[in-house]
């Protein structure tokens, strides 16, 4: 079955050899002679930077952020105060037949958007599921292994309707960030405006936000990658307009997705501080007596 | 003029070792420079690919201390004062002997797709912002580093399954074309494997010639083929004006 | 005996590059069985490193012009020593073969109205080179490649002719090894297209590749075919000085056409002083006007009033001026001069030549938006080669075609930049059609003696035998000391005579070369059989030299500065005479048809 066996050299790469064999069970099996001995024991490489370095901190990183918006979610207070609604809160959906925390009911789309976004599946598919652990060292799965093609990673193919569903969370945390814009119960009663560090912290949160979500690589296919001739008409000609436009967000889509993960954990955290008392919203200024 | 300690794989299917070399190194020395000092000084027979020594043709990749380089490229300056040079051949493809591998498999896969399919009347005008996405693909040298570190070729062996990140840029290169009109979509998906690649990213930070090989043809190839299958509104809306 | 295999053809086409391929996708195109031999993997070949661009008249950015302009400037650039039918077919061809290769996938830069856009070139009078940024080579070796392997073409990657095997006169085959495990194949076919390309690898400081080793030169020689125009070997003006490991690597021409500026370690723009009095009109009087070209060219005018700068001069022209400022003292830190392009926007630099950018910053540390490079002069072309009938390619031996660098002719005494990509595209399809022709013409496959067979495997074997014989890559530096001291830009009758003299007791040592190690992908094996390719070239060059006591195009002699006219009727041609001796003929070239003529005194005022 397996073409490409039979011309298996041998294995005169890997010095490093102690590693659970069974994480290689599928490859050794057909090995018929001991010259056939694959060159790919897990994590065999002859690479001597750190290459460990950066899948490990990126997932000392999403741990620590799953863990932290995890405890949020469920902690269910502490979310709102004032004009300040925690974007994990948000919209608040409260219905009678629902008795948890109503983060859960919202969580998921942004969830979902980054669990099926290309940078992140680059991420945690080496940080966590190590395919690889990094560039020329080996990891696992073998042969079995079939990427995206089957279940469960399949359905990363729902990425854009994640999209979808992400840019209306967006909106409503652009809405939630106007609220800051006026005291409380007060929203566009231009007589109470007011400008606090709330209001810049939830701010920046859907800037980043926004720069993340409009850079994704289905959002650049969606609104003119999809074309092969941009020139052709004049509908297309504007599709290009925005393809490169959102090709600039793009190129930096890891960016985004790192200052919006950590802005969106922290103006959580924020509102958190100020809803349990532990520090007060500071108001730079305010039009309400 | 200082000495560089290299450890060059000697060897064929039979079996083989590294063997230590100690090469003088001038001003500006690339790797294969120093190969090309072993061959002409110590062993003639050390067998090496090699043509251009300009980073054009993608002759001479190898692995130098374990990252997938073109051996014309990799400047012996870059490595500290005493590091041991490790230079051994591609893993992902058999080895022939010392630092060559048998690269066939890539040029079978080439054939499988579907050349150019120009429109019938086609005018043959075309506009500089629609052929830059293609001449970037069109950059490629086919050094292969891509496939070679390329984990679904290279650790789980799918050469039955993937046709590697080099046809994934050749097929988007076609895809992309604004006067082609072959659809290779099916291929894709059923034969070429596009669903094996996991969006990683070595490839793309290998290719010494800086083809953003996943996000600019794997990802844009992966949402056209979401469009085509698991996308049933984006196919709904695509029925409906392709029959106008 | 050894084993070997054998392959039967109709058309059997040794070498994979531009020409090559072209040639094999026309014969399939005939429906023939054809085999396509590459010395190294498909779509390795050296016209990948071509750069600059395929010149055609396609008059897509300056309507002026057309083939008959063309024609005049190559057969001005080469001197008038072209076969002027070569040179009017290529330039009457070279449009329509650029637009297949656009329907056949190749994807050129553009023009604001979405045609194929042409960039300025030396000696071309207007701008005429299709390019796609500075990797024009790779973009059409890469179209003939996709086309070539759907086109039914069975394909010998790393296999070398060692041999051509002829059937009384006529070519019945070719031995050779395969460099992966050295077994050996006879390949037997009614017609044979040689496309080896060049001999750069005999010189020491060249821009070509591993490849050059004049293998079809030397097989086509020993088959009894001519070799004309030896004596010119092209020295392109820019190649890398530094560091030395890249030395002679080019930095394309297409630097000057973008608008690059050379000059002297005392900031002089130089090339003013070394414009030839034959073509001076043609450029700018001075930097003001070399300003202007530029400011009209930046802004994307289609064509301006102002004469094109002086560092556009021919190759030969420019090579010689560079040579003559580092020797007198004015060069740069490596030996080399300045060219400046870090004056322009570094985006626009990029843009336009991106693999110039690279190659300097990867290989020298160098970033040229920001700072000068060092060029100097490294050798890069030989206009010489295999003499072929101008319609279908053949040799004087019957059944064997040659097209491309190996072949001669079509650039006379010095090719102008752009003109070898055309070239291997128009006669690589011309070389295809006539070897098909020929072989439908064939009743059956020739018939080889086991005898030729024999002889050729013990030619193969020998090294093995001598492993206590000479190191090929010590015999290699000789070559290329004989070939870079006697034979280089500047030549001298004592140096030649030293050089010949040199190059007999070489060619004593080449016969005792040795080898160690076994046949299984063994370089120093190849480079044995490759180093008497490699000195028939460089002899066939010194002898040619020797004979043509003048200085015309690229061959420029220090005892016979000036151009003779009366020399420049005849070729140069050489040819085995038998033993192990070399027969130089002096042939005349055919008479100009009168309306070429025509074209040739017709003077227009030429602004590029």
């Amino acid at each position: 079955m397996r073409k490409a066996d039979e011309r298996y050299r041998l294995d005169i790469f890997c010095r490093v050899q102690n590693i659970a064999e069974e994480l290689n069970g599928s490859q050794n099996m057909t090995s018929t002679k001991p010259a056939d001995i694959p060159n790919k024991q897990f994590l065999s490489t002859r690479r001597e930077d750190n290459w460990w370095l950066g899948p490990a901190s990126i997932a000392l990183g999403f741990t620590l952020f799953i863990i932290y918006a995890t405890v949020r979610a469920f902690e269910n207070q502490y979310f709102e105060v004032s004009n300040l609604l925690s974007p994990f809160y948000s919209p608040k959906l409260e219905f009678d037949w629902w008795h948890y925390s109503p983060a859960i009911l919202i969580l998921w789309i942004p969830a979902g958007f980054r669990a099926t976004c290309y940078y992140y599946r680059k991420a945690y598919y080496r940080s966590f599921f190590l395919t690889p652990p990094a560039c020329g060292v080996t990891g696992i799965g073998g042969y079995k292994y079939c990427g995206e093609s089957k279940f469960p990673f399949i359905i990363q193919n729902i990425h854009r309707y994640m999209f979808y569903l992400a840019t209306i969370v967006l909106a409503i945390l652009w809405w939630d960030a106007l609220q800051t814009l006026f005291t409380a119960g007060h929203f566009f009663d231009f007589s109470h405006l007011q400008f606090s560090v709330g209001s810049l912290i939830f701010f920046a949160n859907v800037i980043f936000l926004s720069g993340y979500t409009f850079g994704c690589h289905a959002f650049r296919h969606l609104v003119g990658g999809g074309l092969d001739c941009f020139s052709c008409t004049e509908g297309s000609k504007t599709a290009m307009t925005f393809w490169e436009k959102v090709t600039k967000l793009n190129e930096n889509h890891q960016l985004w997705a790192w200052l919006s993960l950590f802005s969106v954990g922290f103006t959580d955290f924020y509102v958190r501080c100020v809803a349990s008392n532990v520090i007060p919203d500071y108001v730079f200024f305010s039009l309400a007596k | 003029m200082r000495n560089a300690q290299m450890r060059v794989f000697r060897g064929d299917a039979t079996g083989g070792d590294f063997k230590e070399y100690t090469v003088p190194v001038e001003d500006g020395m690339v790797v294969l420079d120093a190969i090309h000092y072993i061959q002409r000084e110590i062993d003639p027979d050390l067998a090496v690919r090699w043509n251009c020594k300009a980073a054009k043709c993608g002759s001479c990749s190898a692995e130098v201390n374990g990252r997938p380089s073109l051996m014309c490229k990799s400047r012996m300056e870059s490595f500290a004062e005493g590091e041991i040079i490790f230079v051994e051949p591609l893993r992902t493809f058999p080895l022939m002997r010392d630092l060559v591998t048998d690269v066939s498999w890539n040029y079978e896969q080439n054939k499988r797709i579907k050349p150019f399919t120009p429109k019938e009347d086609a005018k043959w005008v075309m506009y500089q912002e629609d052929v830059e996405r293609v001449q970037e693909f069109r950059k490629c040298i086919e050094c292969f580093l891509c496939q070679d570190v390329c984990h679904v070729l290279r650790d789980h062996d799918r050469k039955d399954a993937f046709i590697g990140p080099r046809f994934m840029v050749r097929v988007a290169s076609l895809e992309m074309h604004p006067l082609d009109q072959g659809d290779r979509m099916k291929f894709l998906h059923d034969e070429g494997g596009v669903g094996f690649c996991n969006i990683t990213k070595c490839c793309s930070e290998v290719c010494p010639e800086d083809i953003h090989i996943t996000d600019n043809a794997i990802i844009p190839l992966k949402e056209r083929i979401v469009d085509d299958y698991y996308d049933p509104i984006a196919k709904f809306f695509k029925t409906i004006f392709s029959k106008n | 005996m050894s084993n070997y295999e054998i392959r039967e053809h109709d058309v059997l086409v040794i070498g994979a590059g531009g020409a090559g391929l072209r040639a094999a996708i026309e014969a399939s195109a005939q429906g023939l069985k054809v085999g396509l031999v590459c010395k190294s993997l498909l779509g390795k070949a050296h016209t990948v490193m071509a750069e600059g661009g395929i010149a055609a008249a396609m008059a897509t950015v300056d309507a002026r012009d057309g083939w008959q302009t063309h024609f005049r400037d190559t057969m001005i650039g080469g001197k008038y020593l072209n076969n002027w039918r070569m040179a009017q077919l290529h330039a009457q061809e070279a449009p329509e073969c650029v637009n297949e290769l656009e329907r056949w996938g190749a994807v050129f830069d553009r023009t604001h109205d979405g045609k194929i856009l042409q960039r300025a070139f030396g000696g071309h009078t207007y701008k005429r080179l299709c390019h796609v940024g500075d990797r024009t080579g790779l973009e059409l070796i890469r179209t003939l490649q996709d086309k070539g392997v759907h086109s039914g073409i069975d394909v010998y990657m790393e296999c070398t002719i060692s041999r051509l095997l002829k059937d009384g006169d006529k070519i019945a085959g070719a031995f050779g090894y395969f460099r992966e495990d050295g077994r050996y194949i006879l390949f037997k076919a009614k017609a044979i297209i040689l496309a080896t390309g060049g001999v750069g690898r005999a010189f020491s400081v060249t821009s070509n590749s591993w490849e050059y080793t004049a293998d079809g030169h030397a097989l086509a020689y020993e088959a009894g075919a001519d070799l004309i125009d030896m004596e010119f070997v092209q020295f392109h003006p820019t190649g890398m000085v530094w560091p030395p490991g890249v030395r002679g690597i080019l930095v394309t021409e297409a630097v000057r056409g973008e608008g690059g500026k050379l000059r002297n370690s005392d900031g002089e723009r130089f090339m003013f002083k070394y414009l030839p009095e034959a073509t001076k009109a043609d450029y700018a009087a001075d930097e003001t006007e070399a300003e202007r070209w530029l400011e009209d060219t930046l802004a994307g005018k289609l064509r301006t009033d102002y004469r094109r700068p002086p560092e556009l001069s021919t190759r030969d022209n420019v090579a010689r001026a560079i040579y003559t400022e580092v020797k007198a003292g004015r060069g740069s830190p490596h030996g080399g001069v300045f060219l400046d392009i870090s004056y322009q926007p570094a985006d626009r630099v990029r843009k336009k030549l991106p693999s110039m950018y690279h190659q300097f910053k990867d290989l020298a540390d160098v970033d040229i938006t920001k700072g000068p490079m060092e060029v100097g002069p490294t050798m890069h072309y030989i206009m010489g080669g295999i003499k072929v009938d101008a319609d279908t390619a053949e040799s004087k031996v019957p059944g064997l075609f040659a097209a491309g660098e190996c072949s001669g002719g079509m650039h006379g005494a010095n090719r102008l930049g752009g003109n070898s990509l055309s070239d291997l595209i128009v006669f690589g399809r011309r070389a295809g059609r006539g070897a098909a022709d020929y072989a439908a013409r064939q009743s059956g496959l020739p018939k080889i003696s086991d005898a030729e067979v024999k002889a050729a495997i013990d030619e193969l074997e020998a090294p093995f035998k001598r492993a206590s014989g000479p190191n090929p890559y010590k015999l290699q530096l000789k070559m290329h000391e004989i070939a870079g001291s006697s034979f280089g830009i500047f030549r001298e009758e004592a140096d030649m005579q030293k050089g010949l003299a040199d190059l007999e007791k070489l060619k004593e040592e080449i016969k005792q070369v040795g080898c160690s190690g076994g046949k299984n992908y063994n370089p120093g094996w190849h480079l044995c059989r490759d180093l008497s390719n490699m000195l028939i070239a460089v002899e066939a060059i010194g002898r040619s030299a020797q004979s043509r006591k003048e200085s015309r195009g690229a061959h420029s002699r220090l005892d016979f500065p000036e151009t003779d006219d009366n020399l420049g009727h005849e070729n140069t041609a050489v040819s085995h005479a038998g033993g192990g001796q070399m027969k130089l003929v002096k042939t005349p070239l055919s008479e100009m048809p009168a309306e070429l003529k025509d074209l040739l005194k017709k003077k227009e005022t030429a602004h590029a």
